[in-house]
């Protein structure tokens, strides 16, 4: 037993010590430059121990819209997407037709680069003395007013952003959701039709419980994910989010360490402790009521 | 409720080949279901049974021919409006429910008129929980039940509708040993209370033998006879009937008609007046062979084989197709299995003589069930 314990220690040592250099220390030491005050890097001093830099970091008007961005993405786009992708995966998995190249359409945005896309949609939304851009020549044809999608109000860029960000996360969320629905046994459908069911009872009695724990898989990462959004944001407003009033919370984070010379790297810890906390607090919140309301 | 089926066939679409390929399940499938019985559809793998029962049941619609239910005329009906129960091979009972809620599911499905009260589904619910005898088991979840448990389950969701027809898709096939027995002793009661016409498909004669009324004998989508289950087992209409039912099954021979008697080898095994010569397929039931110095086959024998109550000799004989003959004797009767030869007497009515090309069952003169089928 005492040697198997051994050996067992013997064959996770490769996976602990990479995991150690590169995961745990990191965390450890940004937890740490999250308390020293003024850390320098290069010469790795600093001036004080305290919670200053939090206090620092809460009272920034630039990290609190980022966190109110922030928000407001998550709270718009992980219910939308997941709701989208639970549509479109049903619509695929009740045609017979074209299947194959439905799938690969819907699949398409996750192999684009996000760069790219967000080129797309500058153009697409883009306001320039030259051009209205597309959306705003449809919005003109129907006799609505144009819109500065990229540098105008701020309703208007959030919605270029979630729409963007919805676009984005589909393929993946859909491409989980097909394979979901396609495990549950072809029996229950058939039982239920049998018993008459009707099609909104079996979806909501039978197909939705099923696959609740991909749904809710979907929830989670989806949740995590939209939380560290910060290439969308770059790719269409550009690299100076502060000053478009659309930063995110990772992208205060670089700014603080990167951008415009950067060199705060106790308020980028800072931030990065707080951002680890919501995630945290809402990763658990999400468990407690999966515990509830995920069956099987 | 009776059935008819009349003519059934149906074609499903290679998946594989393109074009107009189609396989076909069920093959002009002709047969009459008498109200109240209980009736085993019997055949190998692949001959189309389960997807008789899907017919039956709506699930899939028939290519030609017609279903009746008493008078009327189903074929064309969806299954929630034929009344019928269905049991599947795995339950399918639903995961995230309870006991109680997955026999509810089919009563709450119910609308207008039909839809009973809460009281009244709870009522019959628990009834139907009564019969099989689950009514401890309402509150837990179907993966905490065993095999046997999880099937009344299943057949309590079938019966709670009340249904005309009760279908089970090999309803035995995922208990054990022991259980199988307990069970489909329990089916048969249950159909004797219940009086439900009941159709279950079943792959082990066995179990089709000892609970039905009636067996329907099924082969590459055709019904091949159809009859109480020890009258098909005496007097089958053609070699694959014969050989299918019966353990140990069944010994074939090739042996031929000539000088009005039947030869297997060189040995008259008993007249055959009246019927043409040439080569015919001969088969004997393992308990036909009784082994008497004065009998009129020789086998030569291999071994005696005791296995609880019965006593088996098996051997050999160059004229039998089907490998090493099992007999099952009396184990009063003196037989030296270490001889070289060994001679038996074989009970003329467990002698079937099939023809050559079609191995359509040829009758002898004297057939006491001669012109039956």
């Amino acid at each position: 037993m005492k040697s198997n314990n051994l050996k067992a220690w013997l064959y996770l040592l490769p996976a602990i010590a990479f995991l150690s250099v590169f995961m745990v220390y990191p965390l450890v030491d940004v937890f740490v430059y999250s308390f020293e005050e003024s850390y320098n890097s290069a010469s790795q001093s600093y001036t004080g121990v305290g919670l200053y830099n939090y206090s620092y970091v809460l009272h920034d008007p630039y990290f609190l819209q980022a966190v109110k961005n922030t928000f407001l993405l998550v709270i718009i786009t992980v219910p939308l997407s997941t709701g989208f992708a639970l549509l479109i995966s049903l619509g695929l998995n009740s045609i017979k037709p074209l299947k194959q190249v439905f799938q690969t359409v819907f699949f398409l945005p996750y192999v684009t680069n996000t760069l790219a896309v967000g080129l797309v949609f500058m153009i697409l939304f883009k306001k320039t003395p030259y051009s209205e851009g597309l959306i705003n020549l449809l919005i003109g044809k129907f006799g609505g007013e144009s819109v500065d999608f990229i540098s105008g109000p701020y309703w208007a860029k959030m919605f270029v952003l979630a729409f963007y960000t919805v676009w984005i996360v589909l393929p993946f969320k859909i491409l989980i959701l097909t394979s979901a629905l396609a495990s549950v046994n072809e029996q229950y459908y058939k039982a239920a039709k049998v018993d008459g069911t009707s099609r909104f009872r079996i979806f909501y009695k039978i197909t939705l419980p099923m696959i609740s724990p991909m749904i809710f898989y979907l929830v989670i990462t989806g949740f995590i994910g939209a939380f560290k959004a910060y290439s969308d944001a770059v790719a269409l407003f550009g690299t100076d989010l502060n000053s478009a009033g659309m930063n995110t919370i990772v992208g205060y984070i670089y700014d603080m360490l990167y951008g415009n010379g950067g060199g705060y790297p106790s308020y980028a810890s800072a931030a990065a402790i707080i951002l680890f906390a919501i995630v945290l607090t809402i990763t658990c919140i999400n468990l407690m009521i999966s515990k509830n309301k995920v069956q099987v | 409720m009776k059935i008819v089926l009349s003519h059934l066939t149906k074609k499903f679409k290679s998946r594989e080949k393109k074009g107009k390929v189609y396989t076909i399940a069920v093959n002009d499938f002709d047969v009459e279901i008498p109200d109240g019985k209980l009736i085993g559809l019997l055949g190998p793998s692949g001959c189309g049974k389960s997807t008789a029962l899907n017919l039956i049941s709506g699930l899939e619609t028939p290519t030609e021919g017609k279903i009746f239910f008493g008078d009327e005329d189903v074929t064309k009906l969806p299954p929630e409006k034929r009344g019928v129960g269905l049991v599947f091979q795995n339950y399918a009972l639903y995961p995230h429910l309870t006991v109680l809620d997955n026999i509810l599911f089919p009563l709450e499905n119910l609308k207008g008129a039909e839809r009973p009260t809460k009281e009244e589904m709870l009522e019959r619910a628990k009834e139907a929980a009564r019969l099989v005898q689950i009514e401890r088991l309402l509150d837990r979840k179907p993966n905490q039940l065993s095999g046997g448990q999880q099937q009344r389950v299943a057949i309590a969701r079938a019966l709670v509708k009340q249904p005309n027809v009760l279908l089970l898709d090999e309803p035995l096939s995922n208990l054990d040993a022991r259980l199988r027995l307990e069970t489909r002793e329990e089916i048969r009661q249950l159909q004797v209370k219940t009086k439900v016409t009941t159709i279950f498909v079943t792959h082990d004669q066995d179990e089709a033998m000892s609970i039905s009324d009636l067996i329907i004998v099924m082969k590459e989508g055709r019904a091949q006879q159809i009859g109480k289950p020890q009258d098909v087992y005496e007097d089958p209409v053609n070699l694959f009937v014969a050989k299918f039912l019966g353990t140990p099954p069944i010994s074939v021979f090739d042996a031929e008609i000539r000088n009005g008697g039947l030869y297997i080898g060189t040995e008259r095994v008993r007249d055959a007046k009246g019927l043409p010569e040439g080569k015919v397929i001969a088969a004997i039931r393992p308990e036909a062979f009784e082994p008497d110095p004065e009998g009129t086959l020789t086998l030569r024998p291999i071994r005696k084989e005791t296995m609880g109550r019965d006593t088996s000799i098996l051997a050999e004989h160059p004229a039998c197709v089907t490998g090493t003959i099992r007999t099952i004797v009396d184990s009063d009767v003196p037989a030296d299995t270490d001889a070289e030869a060994l001679k038996f007497r074989i009970r003329m009515n467990k002698l079937f003589i099939f023809n050559a090309e079609t191995e359509e069952r040829i009758r002898f003169r004297d057939d006491p069930q001669g012109g039956r089928r």
